[in-house]
């Protein structure tokens, strides 16, 4: 869930000590320094090579994920099936490279239009100040009383289960916290003297928003993101378990594990591989975040 | 310390104000006319379009939102939630009688996360960069990325199933909370353990830190009582959070542990299409979680002298 170790003042702090105009220049020191550590390599391995499988899952794939086959079910692994079958004899590695697409597909998705309403409610708040900004943090003060997941469940509950409303959920309690984070940024950058003066030199609101503030929050908003890119995944794929998200036959990785519940004693292959598929997952996006925070972040440094 | 709680009481009135009404909005989203969903329900056909009319009059389905809602807010106040569409219980009992089974897997999983994740993170601390470091590290990336639906099966593969030593499920003697609150708790002790180190790390480099250690005192008294003392403050927050998200998140492991608590009972509403349930679901934990940070803040207040006298 909402991993409350993410410090929004040392993210700002990272955000200020990337403006003055030194950004670009310090991007080669950046890159540097987190390709110098490994976990930052091991991290972007993984997520490059589970983008690839995803991408490429119909060519990949040995079979058809949603092939059934009686005369496979619940086989072990053998070289016809390397990690075994279903209850119904469909290909577990088939169902787990096509499941790739769904699962990082969908908390990608999720992630973007988090980061993309946060940004927005964000700016709008810091830049503006005064009743905007009131209003908007009200709604996000009585947003964030819950614990995430409540809400999430309350409105699949609502609107049925699916794996666009579980979607629709996350995305609708998980902006707040880069609204907050994004507002602060905003608010320490505004009265930073290159604003004032493009202020005093008669730009637009728009356009000191776009090509002066925006830049600016860009690096903290990737790292944010890429930190909960993984939690996202998590809940996401939590939901499909308790079966509110992905309906069958859909490959994705929870309702795998959803599906094999009933046969975990049996054939625990049908629980073991896909929450693995996770786990790995997550770790990438994990390691790839905590990199990018200590380079960006000097301070949460070891 | 009295004026601070009344302070803090008087402005979690408006926060309650927007859960109430976030609860009910909510119930905005269903699809289809709840009229005709309750009469299908008891009728078991296809309601006529009077019959529809009738039961939206008595519902006051027509009445514009703000008028629906201020007649709900007077009925949850009072501690009407509404009645269950599958049990015909009334909401708040529904949850009340379940909360404290919730309350028993939730609070033995952070206190175990607290017994383990204090320790580790002080010494991860105190010794960087030595071989419990890097063990609290590789269990906090795995703690934080390990889904907590399939460690629960790994954990009944092995201490209910090999080693026979747990129950698989169900709600029993003490041997059946283990499983479920650990579970539970392990996502709280990866973060509470790198929560811990880094905020020891923070403080340890203090000046009043070296001071305490020039004037010769004992290495202990340092780390507890000028160290630890320091660093928990934020480390209580977290654990106030953690707490309300495990209670949050308790639905998971309940329905894998066929634990009776709020969290299955919410999940059952949810495919029965029980709204008044959901929807007291959402003031119910929200309200819960407010009374969380309440007590949060005041054992911030207790540990800090600062916040509690600066305001």
């Amino acid at each position: 869930m909402r991993d409350a170790t993410v410090s929004g003042e040392g993210l700002a702090r990272a955000g200020v000590n990337a403006d003055q105009g030194a950004w670009r220049n310090q991007r080669v020191v950046f890159l540097q320094r987190f390709l110098k550590d490994w976990t930052a390599v091991v991290g972007m391995t993984i997520v490059a090579l589970f983008a690839l499988v995803a991408i490429a899952a119909p060519v990949v794939a040995p079979q058809d994920p949603t092939q059934v086959n009686a005369s496979a079910i619940l086989a072990p692994s053998s070289s016809e099936h390397w990690l075994g079958a279903d209850n119904l004899g469909r290909d577990i590695l088939s169902r787990l490279i096509h499941g790739a697409r769904w699962s990082l597909g969908t908390a990608f998705v999720a992630t973007t239009l988090v980061v993309v309403i946060g940004i927005t409610v964000g700016l709008i708040a810091g830049f503006f100040g005064g009743l905007v900004d009131d209003i908007l943090m009200r709604i996000v003060d009585v947003l964030l009383a819950f614990p995430s997941l409540v809400l999430a469940l309350a409105i699949v509950g609502m609107l049925g289960p699916s794996l666009r409303n579980v979607m629709i959920g996350m995305v609708a309690v998980w902006w707040v916290d880069y609204a907050r984070v994004i507002r602060g940024l905003t608010v320490s950058l505004r009265d930073r003297e290159y604003i004032t003066s493009a202020h005093c030199i008669g730009c637009p609101s728009h356009h000191i928003i776009f090509r002066h503030l925006l830049p600016n929050v860009i690096p903290s908003v990737i790292v944010l993101a890429t930190l909960e890119l993984g939690a996202m995944m998590l809940a996401i794929s939590g939901l499909s378990f308790l079966g509110l998200g992905a309906q069958p036959p859909t490959p994705e990785w929870g309702a795998m594990l959803n599906n094999g519940r009933p046969f975990f004693q049996s054939a625990p292959q049908l629980m073991i591989y896909p929450g693995l598929a996770i786990t790995i997952a997550v770790i990438g996006f994990n390691l790839v975040g905590d990199s990018l925070r200590d380079v960006l972040d000097p301070r949460m440094k070891k | 310390m009295t004026r601070y709680l009344i302070r803090r009481l008087v402005y979690l009135i408006p926060i309650w104000l927007g859960i109430s009404f976030v609860a009910f909005s909510l119930a905005n989203l269903t699809p289809g006319d709840p009229a005709r969903l309750m009469l299908q329900r008891d009728l078991g056909r296809q309601p006529t379009a009077e019959e529809v009319s009738s039961v939206r009059d008595t519902m006051h389905l027509d009445d514009p939102f703000i008028l629906r809602y201020v007649r709900w807010l007077e009925n949850a106040v009072t501690g009407d939630l509404g009645t269950s569409y599958r049990t015909g219980e009334p909401v708040l009992s529904g949850l009340a009688q379940r909360f404290p089974s919730t309350l028993q897997i939730a609070g033995l999983g952070l206190a175990l996360a607290i017994v383990i994740a204090l320790p580790l993170g002080i010494m991860a601390a105190l010794w960087r960069n030595s071989a419990i470091d890097h063990l609290s590290r590789v269990l906090a990336l795995l703690g934080a990325s390990m889904p907590s639906y399939w460690v629960a099966y790994l954990l009944i593969l092995l201490f209910a199933v090999k080693l026979n030593m747990l129950p698989v499920a169900g709600k029993g003697g003490w041997q059946h909370l283990i499983l479920p609150s650990v579970t539970l708790g392990l996502g709280a002790c990866a973060s509470l353990m790198r929560l811990t180190r880094s905020e020891m790390l923070e403080v340890l480099g203090q000046d009043y830190i070296r001071t305490s250690r020039a004037k010769g005192l004992a290495s202990w008294a340092v780390v507890v009582r000028h160290g630890l003392r320091n660093a928990l403050i934020p480390v209580t927050t977290v654990v106030g959070m953690r707490f309300a998200g495990l209670l949050g998140g308790a639905v998971i492991v309940e329905t894998i542990f066929a634990w009776p608590g709020i969290g299955k009972f919410v999940l059952d509403s949810i495919f029965d299409r029980d709204y008044p349930v959901i929807q007291g679901f959402v003031v119910f934990m929200g309200t819960i979680f407010l009374l969380v940070n309440l007590v949060v803040d005041m054992s911030y207040a207790w540990l800090d002298p600062r916040i509690r006298l600066s305001r």
